[in-house]
């Protein structure tokens, strides 16, 4: 019976002082295998960059980052939640980088208010009809495209051809491109998700002889496409992307046929900014010499902003409306600089354009050229009942 | 939809179809004379794609890029079949299915530890990375012409091999009936090597050249390997002749659907509708047609069996 | 020919008598007790996050079982399967989008809809034999997928979310465990029939047909119709576990038709032992155990799973049931 009491006493004490070094852990699902490979390990390069800066540590107090491979599918990637939130009891959620996964393990998170920062996916249903406190974005899908359609406005091509992979996301961002365009668009192209032979989408272009050619092609699909367009013979067709289809990733894989693209995103690598800088510099120097890509970006700055928001509470992650207010007032340098949060939970910020050029070392890389939108807010704003 | 159009759309179906064809040729010769399901096919013709893309980089020569590509896959050919095809040879398809699936899995995870997750960079030729203007106005991608190029001398070389040399002729006996092959004293190991070293050599050479236009990255075998595999079904299991008529008819439908199907559709649907079935048709047409063709004829277009 | 172990692999070991025989018998109640009150267990062990873990493999198991059936006893080795599956999770999207709220009746539609698609697909593929129909019915798995992602109704490849749990029926859904342990009754009665079936008359004809169609059909058997019996059978099973995987998950997506879940599904079940009671048991569990184990610990997970394979073929071709029956035995 004694002995019972002390073993009871002995919980209870290393229970309250289990209570008060609890780790704050952040749960983090990575595309290290699967079709987004490439975007998910510059992701993680990011994402250990900033964890290693701030030595392990959010906001003063010890943090446990728990990275899993997911392999990009969505089913698979509720499975990890779900461990995450039964098994290992996270308290924030990133990683993913497409927005298929995010719309699958969103309900769970947010059921059990778990505040999901996103490191890249800007899903338009989590901007609209499904928004939710508990779901902070990076940048809107969309935002890029229609960045890119401001910038053919100016650049003043008055007919595009547009080509996207036939699925809805492919839709979505040339119906964003759609909505800031002014001119005509001359044909839309949609071609198999996987696609690797690009011939007869370039010969149609060819055909239709149009100022200028708007795609969105994701990872491998963009390398190819590319390869295919210069190779035959379209390169006085300018081409326009997003930024995803043209950042140092695919820089890296397809190279010099690449300079002279222009492309639209809300960070540049040469964004004048003290963060962002530094942020550079130590990345070049961990990675080898490689620029970082808009991936690394992005997931470099959810740790900070995780690192600000734990700050401001504390240490504290266990009120959660607390955590939810810190997450949505902290102040953190940003590599992209200053930005307002949507009523959303999206952020209003600047988008800029870029040219793949080459840099004073002779690498092929993107140049910041110009500012294309600022304070741009996205355009399911007012479809959130927030 | 002029006239230059039409040509330029059947050069593309053919410059695919042939590149298929180089994939395809050997996967139908294993699978005709050795009676092997070799899923691994695909990941030599990664291998050769990586190797060359590296050779490549690093020494500006593309012609010596293939050579090497083709020599070092041609070796991990030769220690693979040692090693663990001719344990194979007499199994059955499901067996060598699940062992196949294997090796995949080893050599995802090799490229990956030698060469890192990304997509790598394999450069066009530089003599080859300008247009040609084969008529007024239809400037046409060199690198592809070589590809066609390439496509026929190997159809070519490949009829010679098979139809007119001894060796060829030992191929076609054991496509035909390998157990009387054997009864009629022919040394069936040797050709069996022989057989698999020659489709590893052509993998190879397919993904060295494919590298130029496409993305060199983990995966690559296995997303190649279901049109290659739709080929051979389609031209029946053994025949090289089934597999260079499969392929060009594939490249060809292929191309075709994705260059005409969706402006057709337009002329005769509303153009959402058409917007919604083109893709997804031209995206299956491939299939459509290995469906009609094993209902016609169930062992496909020129089966290699007696 | 496939090559499969001719003794009634499939036949519960009791009619062999002796130690073994009464082995086979308790062996599948045993286990399902256990796996009935595991998640009782669970939170004293700190394992509740295995129990939904555990469902999962019991659906995929279902799943399994139907592909054992027709590629082990009926010599039909498609690779095409996981269409079925998927068919029967959009099917339950379609009745969900419809407003249909009750779990029993959208799954049955999943279930009857990928039983049609069988009955489709059998049709066309079953005139053909060995690596044709290995094909075919890939390309029609394919053919499923490139549907599924382009289509904007149902989400495409951004997949459909089941925001509102289906419901079971009132007394289940207040169980804490409710669809766990409905999930466990079917997998045991899917196991169940599918052990019985195998050597019953139906089965036993369909055996005959694997090893010697012409004689079969010499003897007066309607061949094509029992082949596409078993063929629409499975499939409707598959569609069972694929709608059972859409409340699972609470989300569907074309990735569930990918051709690369119907080589996996093929793989478990050799690797359980192709045609064995147990086949497909322990191959699901043997796979997703050691997956789950081996992405803790490396990104490299793919080469000892690769490795595991060979070692298979090489050392234990009827698979890991065929390895334990010989021990027993």
């Amino acid at each position: 019976m004694l002995k019972m009491k002390q073993a009871a006493l002995a919980v209870a004490l290393c229970a309250a002082f289990g209570a008060q070094a609890a780790p704050v852990k952040v749960g983090i699902a990575l595309d290290i295998s699967g079709p987004f490979s490439a975007l998910g390990t510059e992701s993680r390069d990011g994402f250990n960059l900033a964890i290693e800066k701030l030595g392990g540590k959010l906001g003063g107090v010890e943090a446990e980052f728990l990275q899993t491979d997911f392999g990009g599918n969505p089913e698979q990637a509720t499975q990890l939640v779900t461990r995450y939130l039964q098994r290992d009891k996270i308290d924030f959620f990133t990683g993913p980088i497409a927005s298929n996964a995010a719309l699958a393990v969103g309900p769970a998170l947010f059921a059990a208010k778990v505040p999901f920062i996103s490191s890249n996916p800007g899903p338009s249903q989590y901007a609209g009809k499904q928004c939710n406190p508990y779901f902070f974005g990076q940048y809107q899908n969309d935002t890029y495209d229609e960045a890119a359609g401001k910038v053919a406005n100016e650049k003043g091509y008055g007919n595009v051809v547009l080509v996207a992979p036939n699925y809805p996301a492919g839709r979505d961002h040339l119906n964003g491109f759609k909505r800031t365009y002014e001119g005509a668009v001359k044909d839309e192209i949609y071609t198999r998700v996987g696609q690797i032979d690009y011939a007869a989408e370039i010969a149609q272009i060819r055909a239709a002889r149009p100022d200028a050619v708007f795609f969105f092609l994701p990872g491998a699909m963009g390398i190819n496409f590319i390869k295919q367009y210069v190779g035959g013979g379209l390169q006085d067709i300018p081409l326009i992307a997003p930024g995803f289809s043209a950042d140092q990733d695919v820089i890296a894989a397809v190279g010099e046929p690449m300079m002279g693209l222009i492309n639209t995103a809300h960070w540049a690598h040469d964004l004048d900014l003290p963060a962002n800088a530094a942020f550079v510099a130590a990345f070049r120097e961990k990675y080898d010499g490689r620029y970082p890509t808009v991936y690394a970006a992005m997931a470099y700055d959810v740790i900070m902003h995780l690192d600000a928001a734990v700050r401001a509470t504390g240490g504290k992650v266990d009120d959660r409306e607390a955590v939810l207010k810190a997450l949505r007032e902290a102040r953190f340098d940003s590599v992209r600089g200053d930005f307002a949060w949507g009523r959303n939970q999206y952020p209003v910020q600047n988008y800029y354009l870029r040219l793949v050029d080459k840099d004073d070392a002779g690498q092929v890389t993107n140049r910041l050229v110009g500012t294309v939108m600022e304070n741009h807010q996205d355009a399911y704003v007012d479809e959130c009942r927030m | 939809m002029d006239a230059i159009f039409v040509t330029e759309q059947l050069l593309n179906g053919l410059a695919y179809g042939f590149m298929l064809f180089l994939l395809a040729a050997g996967l139908t010769l294993v699978f005709g004379i050795m009676d092997t399901m070799n899923l691994a096919h695909g990941s030599l013709y990664m291998a050769g794609a990586y190797v060359a893309a590296r050779v490549h980089d690093s020494s500006g020569q593309f012609v010596l890029a293939v050579l090497v590509a083709v020599g070092v896959t041609v070796c991990v050919a030769a220690v693979l079949e040692v090693l663990i095809m001719r344990r194979l040879y007499r199994r059955d398809h499901l067996a060598q299915v699940l062992a196949t699936f294997g090796l995949i899995l080893i050599a995802d995870d090799a490229v990956k530890a030698l060469w890192g997750p990304s997509p790598i960079m394999a450069p066009t030729p530089a003599a080859l990375a300008g247009p040609v203007h084969l008529m007024d106005g239809l400037p046409y991608s060199s690198y592809r012409l070589l590809l066609i190029g390439v496509g026929v001398l190997v159809a070519v070389g490949l009829y010679w091999l098979v139809n007119r040399t001894r060796m060829g002729m030992l191929v076609r006996a054991g496509a035909a009936d390998r157990q009387m092959a054997e009864f009629m004293g022919v040394r069936v190991g040797r050709v069996f090597s022989f057989v698999f070293l020659l489709g590893a050599a052509l993998a190879a050479l397919a993904g060295a050249l494919m590298g130029p236009v496409s993305a060199v990255q983990i995966g690559m075998g296995e997303a190649i390997l279901i049109p290659a595999l739709v080929v051979i079904v389609i031209g029946g299991v053994g025949s090289v002749r089934g597999a260079f008529v499969a392929s060009l008819l594939v490249g060809l439908i292929d191309t075709s659907g994705r260059a005409f199907l969706p402006p057709l559709l337009r002329e005769v649907l509303s153009p959402s509708l058409a917007a919604d079935v083109g893709p997804a048709l031209a995206s299956i047409s491939m299939y459509a047609l290995m469906a009609v063709v094993l209902t016609l004829k169930p062992a496909g277009l020129f089966p290699a069996r007696a | 020919m496939t090559t499969v172990d001719c003794s009634d692999e499939m036949s519960p070991r009791a009619l062999r008598g002796g130690a073994h025989g009464r082995l086979g018998t308790w062996l599948p109640w045993g286990v399902l007790l256990a796996l009935a009150v595991f998640p009782l267990l669970a939170p004293l062990l700190e394992m509740e996050y295995y129990v939904g873990f555990v469902r999962r493999a019991l659906i995929v198991m279902i799943a399994a079982t139907s592909l054992n059936f027709i590629a082990g006893v009926g010599g039909m080795v498609a690779l095409g399967h996981a269409g079925f599956i998927g068919v029967g999770a959009y099917g339950v999207v379609a009745l969900v989008d419809a407003g249909v709220g009750s779990a029993w009746l959208a799954w049955g539609g999943g279930m009857l809809a990928a039983a049609l698609a069988a009955a489709v697909i059998g049709v066309v593929s079953l005139r053909t034999r060995e690596v044709y129909f290995l094909m075919i019915t890939l390309a029609f798995a394919q053919m499923l997928y490139y549907l599924a992602v382009s289509l904007r109704t149902y989400g495409g490849d951004d997949g459909y979310g089941l925001y509102v749990p289906l419901s079971l029926g009132a007394g289940v859904d207040a169980l804490a465990h409710g669809f766990y342990w409905v999930v466990l009754a079917l997998a045991a009665l899917v196991f169940a029939f599918g052990s019985r079936l195998a050597v019953s008359r139906f089965g036993h004809a369909l055996k005959g047909i694997r090893d010697n169609e012409t004689r079969m059909v010499a003897l007066g058997y309607p061949v094509f119709r029992i082949k596409l019996a078993a063929f629409v059978g499975a499939g409707a099973v598959a569609g069972l576990a694929g709608a059972m995987l859409a409340s699972h998950n609470a989300y569907v997506s074309p990735s569930l038709m990918h051709w690369t879940e119907s080589a996996t599904l093929l793989v478990m079940v050799v690797l359980g032992g192709l045609g064995r009671r147990w086949g497909a048991p322990l191959g699901v569990a043997l796979w997703l155990v050691l997956t789950e184990v081996l992405k803790l610990y490396t990104d490299y997970w793919h080469w000892p799973m690769g490795v595991l394979l060979l070692l298979v073929v090489f050392l234990a071709p009827r698979g890991l049931a065929g390895l334990l029956d010989r021990r027993g035995a």
